[in-house]
């Protein structure tokens, strides 16, 4: 290259290939501050902005990312709370189901023994009552029977110890004989 | 501009706009041979547009990006990810990102400058300045392989792999010329090339269209408007190659350093 710079300018001063070394230092001078600028300001700025705007864009994406996890996580816990109080639910219907057989149960056993109680009271006042009338029954038989007597054979049979002893005896053999007779 | 002042209409044979007289008398000292001239105003005018440009754009760095943010995000974003992470690519593309947006940008606009009425100079169409931008890549692409090689780089960058040991005596000295003394001359002649060249099609049809209009006959001075139509559509296809020439520039910049940075790779 030089040589043949050097062999155009000797030619002649006007060849185009001759460099005016002037315009060759006002050139490089002048694309020097150029790229100084360029370097300094113009390339740092636009990096940056292509950097801010990249993050930008990507921190957007991830905002949504996790705005969408955080759904999908919360949807996931109303399902889960939502299968819970179902099965809670449920839970208490059994509960209530088997606290309501065991509450007829027991009132059935209650009526039962209350029946029982009741037949027996009924059975022992029966009895009382029984005894009672065949005592008093047994008194006035025998007054009736000693009156009837004593008017038929005459005899006095007002004296009590007497009379209650004719009557029981009477009574014991008759009682003998229905005992004889249902054996 | 520069064949408005030429009107050749002398003897009716029609001289050319020469080299000479596309390189404008330098602004300071006025009117001098050398000096501070339009060129280097044009160039140091295209840094304050760029840093202007880039700065006001990426200064407010908003999330979603107002439209003076997102033409500049656009624009970054072309030479980032489309020339750098393309061609480079890696974890390594980063470090050259500022160097290959510069330069599209920087040659980029000195270029347009030609299509634009009042400017109407591509910079580059001057030497000076592809030579200084190419000698740059020059020496970075090859300070990458040696930093990132060693001097072990020299025999990778020249040596190609898998090629037998017979046809190595040809291979290799291919190679060095190729690399070595070819690439940094077609990549600055190259963008020198295709601008002087459009820049003197335009002076060319400008100075035309100046000759046939000062000329005697009516069907001569109609002529005009066939080089006139010729001339813009000349000047569309400049504004193409100016904006490609820009791209080209950058992607064998990014071309270049990723064969030094994977110079093991091939």
């Amino acid at each position: 290259m030089h040589q043949l710079m050097v062999q155009a300018a000797t030619e002649s001063a006007s060849s185009p290939l001759a460099p005016n070394w002037w315009e060759v230092l006002v050139t490089a001078v002048g694309f020097a501050i150029l790229l100084f600028i360029v370097v300094k300001f113009v390339v740092p700025a636009f990096e940056k902005t292509y950097a801010d705007r990249a993050e930008a864009i990507e921190g957007g994406i991830a905002k949504a990312e996790k705005a969408q996890a955080e759904a999908s996580a919360a949807l996931e816990e109303y399902k889960q709370q939502l299968v819970d109080a179902r099965t809670e639910a449920n839970r208490i219907r059994e509960e209530a189901r088997a606290e309501g057989a065991q509450i007829l149960a027991e009132l059935k056993e209650k009526a039962a023994a209350d029946a029982a109680r009741i037949t027996e009271q009924a059975h022992a006042q029966i009895e009382a009552e029984r005894q009672q009338a065949l005592v008093s029954l047994r008194s006035e038989v025998g007054s009736m029977a000693s009156t009837l007597a004593s008017r038929i054979v005459g005899e006095s049979l007002d004296d009590d110890a007497r009379a209650a002893r004719v009557v029981d005896r009477f009574l014991a053999d008759l009682e003998a004989q229905n005992a004889g007779a249902a054996k | 501009m520069t064949p408005l002042t030429l009107p050749a209409a002398d003897n009716g044979t029609f001289t050319p706009p020469t080299l000479e007289e596309l390189h404008l008398p330098a602004i300071l000292p006025w009117g001098a041979d050398e000096g501070f001239n339009k060129q280097m105003l044009l160039v140091l005018l295209s840094v304050v547009f760029i840093a202007w440009f880039f700065i006001a754009a990426s200064r407010k760095r908003q999330l979603v990006p107002g439209k003076l943010q997102f033409l500049g995000e656009m624009a970054y974003g072309f030479v980032r990810n489309g020339i750098g992470k393309d061609v480079i690519g890696g974890k390594d593309f980063m470090t050259f990102v500022p160097l290959l947006f510069t330069l599209f940008f920087f040659i980029l606009v000195n270029n347009i400058y030609g299509a634009v009425p009042l400017f109407q100079l591509p910079t580059m169409s001057h030497v000076g300045g592809a030579y200084f931008l190419a000698a740059l890549v020059y020496v970075i692409w090859i300070g990458v392989g040696l930093k990132r090689f060693g001097l072990r780089y020299l025999k990778l960058a020249v040596v190609p792999s898998g090629v037998p040991w017979y046809i190595m005596p040809i291979v290799v000295p291919i190679e060095i010329i190729s690399n070595f003394v070819v690439r940094p001359m077609t990549h600055s002649l190259r963008l020198f090339a295709t601008m002087l060249a459009g820049h003197l099609v335009v002076a060319l049809a400008g100075s035309g269209i100046a000759f046939l209009v000062a000329q005697e006959g009516f069907l001569l001075k109609g002529m005009s408007v066939l080089v006139l139509v010729g001339a813009i559509a000349m000047y569309m296809l400049e504004a193409l190659i100016m904006v490609l020439q820009a791209y080209v520039f950058t992607l064998l910049t990014a071309i270049y350093i990723q064969g030094a940075v994977a110079a093991d790779a091939h």
